[in-house]
């Protein structure tokens, strides 16, 4: 103890408190301070940039799941249209057959009433040559038979025996 | 050397032999042993205290002078008015100073005033009896301070720069200092002191961080200062904490001393109890910085005693077997010096930070 007392120096121990507490204040303003701030502004700034990452990656994730609803939702909606549009295809196609089958009918019922009148008026002219025919071949056939007069009355005559009178 | 017969040793030694510098155990002293022992452990003294000029070394040249290689420093002393002059003047401790008509010479590394031809009386304990003015010189302590000082002003004001240059990165050094800060802040500051009040603290605490470190450091050098291990620094050292401590004490910090047990007891059961509680608190304030100057103190100064005297022996053995071998542990212990450099400065900003963190304390604990 004795040697320690004997060896403290007030000269160094004045200096070294000088110096030191300079020190101190010197580095104090010029270097702990604007490290100390850096380092905190640093650490505040990545502390930010990953608190906003870590909301982006949830903005993200509710975004995606959004887009899948969405996605669903389309799907579901295109499914249901084409059900619609097979439907109502089904529908029109069934309509055009019923409409072409009755329009086929009428023109079937059409033709055939016109083929019937046409046969019936082919018919009508048939029979009116025929007639005419008939009656110009009759007229002639008459006309040859009557030149001779005695045969025909001799027919008449004939005719008339064979009929009977009632 | 007893243990030199082990094989293993025998083998270390030649191992160490072929690697070392040839003729660094080879002493020029004609001197005898004993003579040598005594210069030796004269040498690690002086060594060991501090100098008023800054020698880097020194031999014995042909003609038996001793010659010294280093610079002088100035000394100023007051004495009845301010002398300086430089340190040239006392010729190693040979000579006498004279200012004026002022005398002055060293003693046992200390500036006494004398007469015309330096005569020091002493008493029967051989203590000089002569007068000791103010001493307040440019010291090799002071010298390595101002320096070390001066570095660290340089490099954190660079570090600090660099941040605002390179947006909130460290550059160069920086990037070895700047964990170092963080590691005082966030492991010694923050959980010592509290993330409220650390902050007012962490000046002090890197500062003297840093301080301890590299002027330990600077002690493991060949340049021989030993500023660390003198008492008057870190008595300098621990009296900022034990000022800063108590300066900054809370009221609870106050309470806790002289009403240790609070409102657990009746007053009049607490009166036997804190006449002995209330000494040993109040003496507690001062234990505990007295215990920081001691430790670094006794640390550093037994690391320079133990490095030097297995330097010395080298010079004692003189031979190819102990000589390296010394080396060999010199090396090792300048290994572990290195260690205990950086451990002394952890451990001195630990316990302030802890001694900081009593006096802000601002809860009730008991």
């Amino acid at each position: 103890m004795e040697k320690l007392i004997s060896e403290f120096s007030f000269g160094l121990f004045f200096w070294q408190l000088l110096i030191f507490v300079g020190l101190l204040f010197l580095l104090r303003k010029y270097a702990w301070k604007p490290i100390l701030t850096a380092v905190d502004e640093r650490e505040t700034s990545i502390k930010e940039a990953l608190a906003s990452a870590e909301a982006a990656r949830l903005e993200m994730e509710s975004l995606q799941s959004d887009n899948q609803r969405i996605l669903k939702e389309a799907r579901a909606e295109k499914e249901s249209l084409l059900k619609e549009a097979k439907a109502t295809r089904n529908e029109i196609i069934t309509a055009a057959k019923e409409e072409a089958k009755t329009e086929a009918q009428k023109i079937m019922t059409q033709a055939q009433e016109s083929i019937q009148n046409e046969k019936r008026a082919a018919i009508n002219e048939l029979k009116n040559q025929v007639s005419t025919l008939a009656m110009d071949i009759a007229e002639k056939v008459l006309q040859k038979e009557l030149e001779n007069k005695d045969k025909q009355l001799n027919y008449v005559n004939q005719l008339l025996k064979e009929t009977e009178l009632k | 050397m007893p243990s030199a017969t082990h094989p293993f040793y025998a083998v270390l030694c030649y191992t160490i032999a072929l690697f070392s510098v040839p003729g660094l155990g080879v002493a020029k002293e004609n001197a005898t042993s004993s003579d040598l022992k005594t210069e030796i452990k004269e040498y690690i003294g002086h060594h060991l205290q501090d100098a008023y000029d800054f020698s880097l070394f020194s031999y014995t040249n042909a003609s038996g002078e001793h010659v010294y290689i280093g610079f002088p420093l100035p000394v100023i002393l007051w004495d009845n008015g301010l002398k300086v002059f430089s340190s040239s003047q006392f010729l190693h401790g040979e000579s006498v100073a004279q200012v004026g008509t002022n005398y002055y010479a060293i003693d046992h590394g200390k500036i006494y005033k004398t007469n015309a031809e330096g005569v020091i009386e002493y008493d029967e304990e051989h203590h000089a009896l002569n007068e000791a003015p103010l001493d307040f010189s440019i010291t090799k302590g002071v010298a390595s301070m101002l320096l070390i000082a001066g570095l660290m002003f340089w490099l954190f004001r660079k570090l600090g720069q660099s941040y605002v240059a390179n947006g909130g990165v460290p550059a160069g050094i920086g990037r070895f200092f700047e964990p170092i800060v963080l590691y005082i802040r966030d492991d010694i500051a923050r959980p010592n002191i509290g993330e409220k009040k650390y902050g007012k603290y962490m000046s002090f605490l890197l500062t003297v961080f840093f301080f301890i470190w590299f002027l330990n450091l600077l002690g493991l050098t060949p340049l021989g200062v030993n500023v660390t291990g003198n008492i008057a620094i870190t008595f300098g050292l621990a009296l900022l904490t034990f000022l800063i401590t108590n300066l900054t004490g809370t009221k609870d910090y106050w309470l806790h001393i002289f009403d240790p047990l609070g409102g657990s007891m009746k007053w009049y059961a607490k009166v036997p109890l804190y006449i002995i509680l209330i000494p040993i608190e109040v003496l507690g304030i001062f234990i505990k910085p007295f215990s920081l100057l001691i430790r670094l103190y006794a640390n550093m100064q037994a690391g320079h005693i133990v490095l030097m005297s297995l330097i010395g022996l080298m010079f004692i053995f003189k031979s190819w077997l102990g000589s390296p071998l010394s080396f060999g542990l010199a090396f090792a212990i300048s290994l572990i010096e290195l260690l205990v450099a950086l451990l002394q400065a952890y451990i001195f900003t630990m316990l302030s930070a802890l001694y900081f963190g009593f006096a802000a304390e601002e809860h009730e604990h008991h």
